[in-house]
């Protein structure tokens, strides 16, 4: 059987890169909101929070009113090279929208129920704000920041609307592992279909349990 | 070296004014939960910020609205010992007390800072514990080695032994009170117990409801509290109103009886007050019958309830408190107290 591997290669890094840009764009945001009169929360909170619950064809449809080719934004983009209709880094963008609000909500409510005297304390002692984010806060909060990064990175893996929306399915160009398997199934290849659905299942399976696997080793790293 | 503070801040419905100095020595900021004492701390450690004031270390300006100063904790060296200590839960005991000493660069010279301040608040063979598996007394020594290595120009506790057992706070409060005394600089605490507040301080600040209300050396404030929120914080079961009748003499009105003091009564007396250990059957001076309605045993020391022959039926019935060892055999159909311990209250 002779397979094209490039569907597994391109989710991968799709889902890899997204994840790292929503990682870090999630906390950001989370960290701010959580500081915000609460007014204002409120509205940046349902903003945010609106990819999770539009369907994904429907968030594609906004990125392409946004990007697309005959679009402001896109045509602008354009002069520069950068076109994220039908081009894998496309799905990046379509993928860390739809994954973006799994990672900020988590990692709001972790900041949320974080201890804030822990913070002062650090201030108090003259230690600066970024050493108490990074080296106190997050550490704090790596349960939660944990959490929604696997739930962002499993989202962006198994992202099928907005990708399609926006990159559709090209043989070796944009395809990638759930459109794969939709396009298979559509032409009736039942067994490629299903071959990919097992390499799915597989990389689902490898990454929960590397998350048990740290969360253990930190539960014992705590009691020893 | 001292501390001056003016602090007003507006938080809804609740106002905080506090306006007082602190010199070197122990300082209590004394006030039941929820009058703002701990407010005041952040506000000086630069936690919270008030809407208006001053705030003045050593002759540093730390805030003042009128310039726009408002220095971040970070410039003030204010040491704040935290409630639950807040040490850093990922860390351990070596890593926290070195928070502490992160300004100072030379390597060996940090090295040896922390062996010092780890012998000194005996914590060797600890360095390496997490926060977790210490004791509430050994976890509060690393917050305060943490901070006193830090070499802070105050030191302000919040509460610093509400989180840990009863039976381990009598001989902390010797450790801890020594500590202090060898720091020998400002120390700003908040507690809400008189306990605590005449073990430790040699100052008393009374807080009520987001005032300020006087500060007094500690003694001083205990024999003559002089208002009825300090009466009250310190310990005193019986207040009721009265007015003036004489040159040395008061009314009470609800319990029936007039009372002979040994201090010269002033206009505008709100309240006297009797602590519930000074009344006694032998005592020549303000006797009045009493009759008794409820006695209460507590492990070393016996509760009685008593009225006054004249006594409003809507008042309070009056506490007396004695040793278990000098319990009466039979109840005195009348009581006194002495002159000398009759609180005149004024505010």
């Amino acid at each position: 059987m002779n397979i094209d591997w490039y569907p597994l290669w391109n989710s991968l890094r799709i889902a890899a890169i997204s994840c790292v840009l929503v990682f870090f764009l999630g906390i950001f945001f989370a960290y701010y909101a959580s500081r915000l009169p609460r007014v204002i929360k409120g509205v940046l909170d349902v903003i945010l929070t609106l990819p999770m619950v539009l369907p994904p064809t429907v968030c594609g449809y906004f990125l392409l009113l946004l990007v697309g080719v005959r679009r402001p934004l896109g045509m602008f983009l354009a002069q520069y090279g950068v076109k994220f209709v039908m081009t894998w880094y496309g799905g990046v963008l379509a993928a860390a929208v739809v994954a973006f609000p799994l990672m900020y909500r988590t990692a709001r409510g972790a900041f949320e129920s974080f201890d804030r005297t822990l913070a002062y304390s650090g201030q108090t002692l003259g230690l600066s704000n970024t050493y108490i984010f990074w080296r106190i806060r997050m550490p704090a909060c790596r349960q939660g920041i944990l959490a929604g990064t696997v739930l962002a990175f499993a989202r962006a893996l198994g992202e099928y609307g907005a990708t399609s929306m926006l990159i559709g399915y090209t043989p070796g160009r944009t395809a990638t592992i759930s459109t794969t398997v939709y396009q298979l199934w559509r032409t009736n290849d039942e067994a490629g279909a299903f071959f990919w659905v097992l390499v799915n299942l597989a990389i689902s399976t490898v990454v929960l349990l590397a998350v048990n696997l740290l969360e253990a080793r930190q539960k014992k790293a705590v009691r020893a | 070296m001292s501390l001056i503070a003016d602090i007003h801040k507006r938080l809804g419905d609740f106002r905080l004014d506090a306006e007082f100095e602190a010199d070197e020595g122990i300082t209590c900021l004394l006030g039941a939960s929820g009058c703002g004492k701990s407010y005041t701390l952040k506000c000086i450690a630069g936690i919270e910020r008030p809407d208006y004031g001053h705030i003045e270390l050593d002759g540093v300006v730390l805030f003042d609205s009128k310039k726009h100063i408002n220095l971040p904790p970070q410039k003030r060296r204010v040491g704040y010992l935290f409630q639950n200590y807040a040490l850093f839960p990922n860390m351990t005991v070596r890593q926290n007390i070195l928070c502490g000493l992160h300004r100072e660069s030379d390597r060996t010279r940090r090295e040896k800072r922390l062996r010092e301040m780890l012998s000194l608040m005996q914590l060797e063979g600890l360095e390496n514990h997490k926060p977790a598996q210490l004791s509430g007394g050994q976890q509060q020594r690393v917050a305060l080695g943490r901070i006193l290595v830090s070499e802070p120009r105050m030191l302000m506790l919040d509460e610093p032994f509400s989180a840990l057992d009863a039976h381990l706070r009598d001989a902390l409060k010797v450790e801890l009170r020594d500590m202090l005394l060898r720091y020998g600089r400002e120390v700003l605490m908040v507690t809400h117990s008189r306990e605590e507040a005449y073990n430790m301080s040699s100052r008393i600040a009374v807080m009520d409801a987001g005032r300020l209300l006087d500060m007094k050396p500690t003694k001083e404030l205990f024999a003559d509290p002089g208002s009825i929120a300090a009466a009250v914080l310190t310990g005193c079961k019986n207040i009721s109103g009265a007015r003036k009748t004489g040159a040395y003499e008061v009314e009470v009105p609800a319990w029936g009886v007039r009372l002979e003091t040994s201090m010269p009564v002033r206009d505008g007396l709100k309240a006297v007050g009797i602590r519930a250990h000074y009344f006694n059957p032998s005592a020549r001076q303000n006797r009045y019958s009493v009759e008794y309605i409820e006695e209460m045993e507590e492990p070393f020391e016996h509760t009685l309830q008593f009225r006054y022959r004249d006594q409003s039926p809507d008042s309070e019935p009056i506490w007396w408190r004695m040793a278990k060892d000098k319990r009466p055999q039979s109840f005195p159909e009348e009581l006194g107290i002495a002159p000398v311990n009759i609180l005149l209250l004024y505010k």
